[in-house]
């Protein structure tokens, strides 16, 4: 629990210093481009948290994702414009499969291999703040080199559509998908562990507003009806925050580095997205004008919530997911509850 | 914020869970023949005889002291015990203020002769209290009760009235908040708890009934009722410190996520048959899934820091408000799903279960604190207040 700690700690200490707005705004302008952002990931892996869930003799601290928790919660309050997190699955991912280290920046993402032996990615997210992308396609996951994909554009600046010939897939390290883990669960798990971080900014940021923001003589936190609106605010909060950690911890309670359970996950990624559209509605309509400006912080988290909340299944897809378990589940729902969240403190 | 920081994932201990089998075995024939819409009273279910099985088994009062009958256990024994209660729809109302509240307040606040007389009883399953907290005229605004207990020579005299008191008329007894000094002008100064035997005379209780048709709630009067000096629980004018403490109790424990489970699983059973199948059906049953089981974790986290003797009396409320939310939308969404398509043959004991939480729901957000007031000590806990 205190190396846990001690991780995230780290995490924050950089973030506080280093992801400044400003910086957050370059990168996301420029991504890789700016300047900010490799002077941010060299002061990230100095720390030694991109090679953190690495094991310890290979390097790493050997964290599994409950571990992670508190960083990848540091990265969603800081609204870290890099991969930071998914570079920490990536390289596991890979280190288990027998693949040197290269010091790379690494987005995830789920690939269609194309009648011709190439790899379509229709999305990948933070694709323009990466050095290259772990890609699930099928059974194995291929590292592809950003720089040498055939670029379309997302939705969001950041993201992208990418494409690589086969025989850039032929030359790609590939590495086999452990058992029971797929791309889209672990992305789910990181993400939602990042929303929990940036629900917790935004709650915070609007707490203060409401007890700053003064209108008829007094502040707006002293009207019965903005606190009852902090008050579900904080709710939402909390309870998805609970999910997130939920969602990085292993089945049974215990279990190796990048193994996850599925309904954990879909806990997790549910509960952040349902919260994520709540908790930027309220603090949003308590900011007033305001927090509708770019020039103003608050952004930086809201788009981002709504961005993960889209990010490797919506509320529904997890649902969807949720239900299926507990209908093919014979006997009480508690006894999928107590599977669910009966979790052994972390040590 | 702290709150929100502070509480941490945690599991019941093992030798706690292990009470889970036992309990579920027993609960499980001895519901067997209940239908699903009585079992969805669950907590409203009243059943004397049940509860003096249960008593008789040692599972009421579990986490009181062995020397006055309980337990001796940890409050995730009575945690696992009460989860299983709820989910199976044991009828466990008619012990279940004595042993969530008015034992645990009569061990806290009692004198000796206090606990030796009341808690023994209540551990078999044969005392049962119930709380005078509400009047006509206090009922969030607790501070402002009327009923009146004067000082005098053999003790006190109670006059007033109380109102929506559960299970007043199948009680011996209640805890009662009145004022012993003082006026309404004093608020919370001036106020007292005392045991009233619902026996004495003066005292009239009047069932009220409920828009479902049950009566469980009452009216009370009381007119010249001569309490002893024994009635008194805890100090003269700390009623209101008292009241605070025991609403924590009641706020945190699994019957605010619980309280729609019955119907819940029923529910799920048609699901499971090809005719009840449905897309809507199924992410319907992941969402609620998936916001219980946060909140079960929560339930279990507040749990923890109550077993470690801390006060988490803002997470507490955060929990019933969010509990009480799901547990509103669970029947309101499954009539959604079961009238989201043309008129089919619905399993008519799922539609009494559907009516009869449907019709019990509203009382979910009151009982225990409305809405508004708990997101106001939530506000109060956020420093805006
Ligand atoms: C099924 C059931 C069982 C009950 N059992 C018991 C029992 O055993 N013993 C007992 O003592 N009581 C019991 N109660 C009473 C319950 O505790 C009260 O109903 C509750 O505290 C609300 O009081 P009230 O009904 O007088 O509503 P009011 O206090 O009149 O409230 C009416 C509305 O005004 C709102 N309101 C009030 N004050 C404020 C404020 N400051 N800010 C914003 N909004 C406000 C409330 O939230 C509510 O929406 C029971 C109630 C129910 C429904």
């Amino acid at each position: 629990m205190n190396e846990t700690d001690m991780f995230a700690d780290a995490a924050r200490a950089v973030l506080a210093d280093r992801c400044t707005p400003g910086v957050v705004r370059a990168i996301e302008d420029r991504g890789l481009q700016a300047p900010e952002a490799r002077a941010l990931w060299t002061q990230l892996e100095a720390t030694g948290l991109a090679d953190a869930m690495l094991e310890e003799d290979r390097g790493g601290a050997g964290l599994g994702l409950a571990q992670a928790f508190g960083v990848l919660e540091q990265c969603g309050a800081h609204a870290l414009p890099l991969p930071l997190g998914e570079t920490m699955a990536a390289r596991a991912v890979l280190d288990q499969g027998g693949q040197p280290q290269s010091g790379q920046i690494i987005a995830l993402a789920t690939g269609r291999l194309l009648a011709d032996g190439g790899v379509h990615c229709a999305m990948v997210r933070s694709a323009h703040a990466a050095d290259a992308v772990l890609v699930q396609v099928g059974s194995e996951c291929r590292l592809l080199a950003v720089a040498d994909a055939r670029s379309a554009v997302q939705a969001r600046a950041e993201d992208a559509a990418l494409d690589w010939s086969a025989a850039q897939v032929q030359a790609a390290p590939q590495v086999a998908m452990a058992a029971g883990v797929d791309m889209r669960t672990l992305q789910a798990a990181l993400v939602a562990a990042q929303m929990a971080g940036a629900l917790g900014s935004v709650f915070r940021r609007t707490l203060q507003y409401a007890n700053e923001r003064q209108q008829f003589g007094r502040p707006i936190g002293k009207f019965q009806a903005i606190q009852h609106q902090l008050a579900v605010m904080s709710e939402q909060v909390f309870a998805a925050r609970m999910a997130a950690q939920l969602g990085g911890t292993p089945p049974g309670g215990s279990g190796e580095g990048l193994q996850l359970d599925r309904l954990r996950v879909a806990t997790a990624k549910a509960r952040c997205s349902e919260a994520a559209l709540a908790v930027a509605e309220t603090a949003h309509a308590i900011h007033g004008a305001i927090g509708f400006t770019e020039e103003y912080d608050l952004q930086l988290y809201t788009r981002r919530l709504h961005a993960w909340r889209q990010t490797a299944g919506s509320e529904s897809y997890w649902h969807r997911v949720a239900g299926e378990g507990l209908l093919q589940h014979q006997g009480l729902t508690l006894d999928l509850l107590r599977r669910i969240t009966d979790v052994a403190p972390a040590h | 914020m702290s709150t929100l920081d502070s509480l941490a994932l945690t599991c019941i201990p093992a030798q706690d869970e292990a009470l889970r089998a036992e309990v579920r075995a027993f609960l499980a024939q001895a519901t067997k023949e209940m239908p699903a819409h009585l079992r969805a009273r669950s907590w409203g279910g009243y059943s004397t005889e049940f509860s003096r099985q249960l008593g008789a088994r040692g599972w009421i009062g579990v986490t009181l002291p062995r020397e006055y009958g309980g337990g001796g256990r940890s409050a995730f024994a009575r945690y696992v015990l009460v989860e299983e209660f709820l989910n199976f729809g044991a009828p466990v109302g008619s012990h279940w203020i004595a042993d969530r509240q008015s034992a645990p307040l009569i061990l806290k606040y009692g004198t000796e002769a206090q606990k030796r007389f009341y808690i023994p009883r209540v551990c078999r399953g044969e005392a049962f209290f119930c709380i005078g907290m509400s009047e006509p005229n206090a009922g969030s605004d607790l501070a402002s009760v009327a009923t009146r207990a004067v000082p005098n020579a053999q003790g006190f005299l109670l006059n007033g009235q109380k109102i929506w008191t559960t299970n007043a008329h199948h009680c011996q007894y209640m805890i009662a908040l009145v004022r012993t000094s003082g006026s309404a002008e004093d608020r919370q100064r001036g106020l007292s708890q005392v045991i009233v035997d619902l026996s004495l005379p003066g005292i009239t209780v009047r069932p009220i009934e409920d828009l479902s048709g049950d009566s469980h709630f009452c009216e009370v009067f009381f007119d010249n009722v001569q309490l002893g000096l024994d009635a008194l629980i805890g100090a003269e004018g700390q009623g209101w410190e008292q009241v605070t403490a025991e609403l924590a109790f009641e706020r945190s424990g699994p019957e605010r996520l619980f309280s729609s489970i019955v119907l819940f699983d029923q529910w799920l059973d048609w699901v499971r048959t090809p005719a009840g199948r449905s897309e809507a059906a199924v992410l319907l049953a992941g969402k609620v899934l998936t916001q219980l089981a946060p909140l079960r974790a929560m339930s279990v986290a507040v749990q923890q820091r109550l077993a470690e003797g801390g006060s988490p009396i803002i997470e507490a409320a955060l929990v019933k408000e969010l509990g009480t939310t799901l547990e509103q939308f669970i029947p309101a969404s499954i009539a959604d799903a079961l009238f989201a398509a043309e008129s089919e043959d619905l399993p008519v004991e799922l539609l009494m279960t559907l009516k009869y939480v449907t019709e019990a729901s509203p009382s979910f957000s009151l009982r225990g604190g409305t809405r508004d007031i708990l997101r106001g000590m939530i506000a109060r806990g956020l420093g805006l207040r």
